[in-house]
Parts: structure tokens; sequence; C-alpha cells
């Protein structure tokens, strides 16, 4: 009854072309990463190894890319983390105006990473930018910088606008997890005579952490597959000091290297399935408590 | 004592601080946007002299932007409906026939939301399938990367959704695609809603995909016509900024209509567990 009713041929379509303009890219890349594909030539060459040598022996800029990449992650999933859970509790009660707060700031997170981009290469201007205008205006001016050329601050720059943009989302998530903790915890906590920190490590943390894997996953994803962020502030500068995983494909892309591309895209694409195991893992057992 | 009436006072104040430092950013777009070119050239926030709106006019005639937007509204559109409709269909009968097969299709298709694009290989797939350069390509390439996670929250709802009402339509004589249509759909509406909304702000921010795949100025959309504005205008911020108040003005207004829904999709699946 089942079949005739649930007929298979409704899944079929999103199947085919998820697989085609999705799955198969990726797989694909795979068997093009030991090729010399490029743009010179109408031949693709098997060349094995090569690629992949190239990226992790070091002596091209590949390993640092990779290392940017992480560098982004892990800064960003700390801080959106910390500061949205910061945010959240701050928001949570006993504050007057609190959906006008959540509202600015979620605001950031739907506008396209692209305009926050240019919104922000104009602030972090060294001369005219508004960062910089108002240090100097309170008498701050040996805390300016030059925001997104200078080789110390470039990278750190982006990560703190990444966060900017993405920190309400986070605090979004954290705020539905800490208005489903049941206040009695607290009430029992203050008559044995808890404090702040007793209550936040001993029952706030441990209550949330199903959405902190959550915010934690979607942050892990959201920075391997950095792009517009670094494309637009300072697109890889100062020399290649700023390039993550996605601006380097897009250069190899340009250049007509597409067999170095692949390979990069495949680095990726392999480390962010076995981590799409876990997230379906994750994912498949919230949908089953429904 | 003391601590009972400051805390509460300092938690206001630094509330409407976090407030401003996110918002100060957009405003001082919006304001830019109405200076004349000295003015915007310092970019700070203080008020235009004269409201310029010729700012918009210039803007939409010289970045092409009225062919822009309707080139973002047709992929945001197509991709919208195109990823609801097939994310719907296979979250539907994915979830309630829960076979072995099904559901390690469904598995297969959510992989999807941790998985990277490959552009460079992408593009071969396009070549191929003759979508290379066309405006079809991109509203297929936008459903294709949209449908994991729509299928992800509409398989969520779908179970909520009693199955008693799905036996009643078989009772009455329903087709399994007539039962679909006006039994099923209607029952989803406020997931359905979630999902468009998502997918119309995704698809309409989109940057990446019309990059690697769209060299015809004619076919760009609003993101694309931005940045290559901004690449031929840099010194006139008062252009630049108008120009992005245009193309970020669609996605704020469907935010604040449909906030409900947008934060409900977006926590989906995060507190339970």
């Amino acid at each position: 009854m089942n079949r005739s009713v649930y007929p298979f041929y409704f899944g079929l379509a999103a199947l085919i072309v998820y697989s085609i303009f999705f799955v198969l890219p990726g797989v694909m890349g795979i068997f093009y990463s030991f090729t010399n594909w490029n743009s010179y030539s109408d031949e693709i060459r098997f060349i094995g190894f090569d690629n992949l040598a190239k990226i992790f022996s070091g002596e091209g800029r590949y390993l640092g890319f990779i290392y940017n990449t992480l560098v982004f992650t892990v800064s960003t999933v700390i801080l959106k983390t910390a500061l949205g859970l910061f945010f959240a509790m701050l928001l949570n009660d006993g504050i007057r105006a609190k959906g006008f707060h959540r509202v600015m700031l979620f605001m950031p997170s739907i506008v396209p990473m692209l305009v926050v981009g240019l919104i922000f290469k104009s602030i972090l201007n060294p001369a005219t930018g508004l960062l910089n205008e108002s240090l100097r205006m309170i008498g701050l001016e040996v805390l300016t910088q030059k925001w997104l050329t200078d080789l110390g601050w470039a990278f750190k720059s982006i990560i703190a606008v990444d966060v900017w943009k993405g920190v309400g989302y986070i605090m979004i998530i954290l705020l539905a997890g800490l208005q489903s903790i049941d206040k009695t915890y607290y009430e029992a906590a203050e008559i044995d005579g808890s404090n702040f920190w007793q209550k936040l490590i001993h029952i706030t943390l441990p209550l949330i952490v199903p959405a902190l894997v959550v915010t934690t996953v979607l942050n892990l994803l959201h920075g391997l597959k950095v792009f517009e962020a670094v494309y637009v502030l300072t697109n890889g500068g100062p020399g290649y000091a700023t390039d993550v995983m996605y601006t380097a494909i897009f250069k190899e892309f340009s250049t007509g290297n597409y067999g170095m591309g692949t390979a990069l895209s495949s680095v990726l694409f392999v480390v962010m399935t076995v981590i799409g195991y876990f997230v379906v893992r994750l994912m498949s057992r919230e949908g089953d408590e429904r | 004592m003391m601590n009972k009436t400051l805390l509460p006072a300092l938690r206001n104040v630094f509330a409407w601080l976090l407030s401003a430092i996110m918002f100060i950013p957009l405003l001082l777009v919006v304001v830019n946007s109405f200076k004349t070119k000295a003015e915007a050239n310092g970019m700070n926030m203080s008020l235009p002299s004269d409201f310029q709106w010729s700012n918009y006019s210039i803007v939409i005639a010289e970045g092409k932007l009225i062919r822009s937007f309707f080139n973002s509204l047709l992929y945001a559109g197509g991709a919208t409906v195109g990823s609801i409709l097939l994310a719907a269909l296979a979250a539907y009968v994915f979830s309630r026939n829960r076979t072995k097969l099904n559901q390690l299709f469904y598995f297969y298709l959510i992989m999807g939301i941790a998985m990277p694009t490959n552009f460079v290989t992408l593009m071969k797939v396009m070549q191929w399938t003759q979508l290379v350069n066309t405006q079809l390509g991109i509203i297929v390439m936008l459903a294709a990367s949209a449908i994991p996670f729509s299928v992800f929250l509409i398989y969520g709802f779908v179970g909520s959704v009693p199955r008693e009402l799905d036996e009643a339509g078989i009772v009455d004589g329903c087709s399994p695609v007539r039962l679909f249509v006006s039994v099923v759909i209607p029952l989803l509406t406020p997931v359905l809603v979630t999902v468009a909304i998502l997918n119309f702000m995704g698809a309409w921010s989109d940057f990446i995909h019309p990059l690697y795949f769209l060299n015809n100025s004619d076919k760009w959309p609003m993101t694309l016509a931005v940045y290559n504005f901004f690449g031929r205008f840099q010194v006139n911020w008062n252009l630049v900024t108008a120009d992005i108040v245009l193309t970020t003005l669609p996605v704020i207004v469907i935010y604040l209509l449909g906030q409900r829904f947008i934060i409900s999709g977006m926590t989906a699946g995060s507190v339970k567990g």
C-alpha cells in the first residue's frame, strides 16, 4: 500500500538534479585531481599524485592556504560561539527592548556577504575609514591600523568582519536553547547559594550542549567554505597572506590550472564529506525524536 | 545593594551599544547614498547637506540595475520554486515510506548540507549539459545546492503531519499526485514558506555561481553587478552605497516581513535532541 500511495518517482527529480549538479562535480573532481587538466591544451593527461604532492609537500604556497582556512575556521567557531552565548544570555531576560536588540543583532546575518565586504572595505580604509576616523576622534590615534593591508592585521580583520556578520545568527540559535531550559533549575541553585559562574557551568552549559553542537557544526561548515569575505576584503593579499581554499581554487581556475584547482577542491570535498557523515547522524537523530 | 541597581542598567547600556555596533555599518551605507560625491568621500556618519536622490537614478542607469534586478529575481525565484518543489516531493515520500532504501536516499540528500561545491568540475558538467553561461544554468545550480537543507527541513515537518489525513484522501479516491497537491501541500504550507524565504534570500545573496559561470554582463544578478560597479566607480562612494542599498533592500524587506518564518527555519532541529 505504501508503495502505491507514496511512489518512489516523487523523489527521483530531486535525486537526479542533486546528483548531477552537486555530487557529480565533487566525485569527478577526485578523478581530475590526478590529471594535468588545464586551459592551454585539449589533451588531459594522467599525472598521478603530482598535484597532491605539490599541495602537501609545502614547496608551493598551498599548505599556507590550508593553514589559513583552518585558522579562520577555528577562530570563527570559538569567537562566534563565545560571543553568541554571551549575547544570548544578555538578551535572554531582565532587559528592556529585548525584541528590538534581537532584530538588530540578527540583521547583519541576512545582508549578502558581498555587500558586507564592500561596506567594511570602506570602514576599514586606513585614511578615510570610519574605524580609524573614530579612533582619531576619541584620541586613540595609536590604535589606528592599516587594517586590510598590514600583514599582521589583514587576516584578523577578515575574521572580525565574519564574526560581526555571523554572530547574530548563532545568538538566535543559542537563545532558543536557553529558553528551553526549565527556570526551576536556576531557582533551586539560588536556594543552594550558587553564584553566576556555578550556574553557568553546572546548569546552562550542560543543558545547551545540543544547541552548541549545532552552532559549532554550522560555523565549521561555514568557515571551511569561506570565499566572499576574503575575495572582497583583500582578495588574498597582501601577497598571498590571506588566501584560503576557495579563493585559491578560484585563482587556479581563473589562470586555467583546472587540475590544481580541482585537486584543492577535492581535498576540501573529502574532508567535508567525512564531516557530513557525522552531520547526517546528528541531524537524523534529531529528526527521529520529533 | 549597589549591584542590584547598577547591573541591570549596565546590561541595558551594553545591549544598546551592541545594537549600535551592528547597525551603524548598515546605516552608514544609507546615509552616504544620499550625499554628493565630495561629501561621501570620507564615508562618515555626518548627515547629507541635501538629499541627493539623483544618486539612485544615476546608479540605475549606469549599473544596468533594472536588468540585474530582474535577473536576480529570475534566479532567486526560479531556484526557490524549483528547489521547493523537488525537495517537498522527495521529503514527503522519504518521510512517509521509510524503507531501508528511502532512508539511504534521504541520508544521501542531506549529506549535501556539508559538501562543498567543486566549481571547477561543475564547469565541465555545465558544458556537457549545454547550460554554461545560461540563465537556466544558474537557476539549476542554485536549486541543486538548496535541495539538501530544504529536504531536511521539510522532512522533519512531514513527520509531524498526521498520516490519517493521507488515508482520508485515499479513501476518497485520490491519486498519489492529487493527494500530494490537494491534501499534503496545504498542510505543509508553514514549512514551505520558511524554506521559500530562506532559499530566496540565499539565492539573492549568491555571488560565487555567477562569478564562475556568467561572463555576459547582461545576465548578471545584482550581487555581481554591484561588485563590478564598485570596481568601476570606487571613488564615487555615494553611487556605490546607493547601489548597495538597492541590492540589499529586497532581503531586508523580506526579513522584516517574514522574521518569524526565518527564525523558525534557522533554529529548526537545533534545540531538540
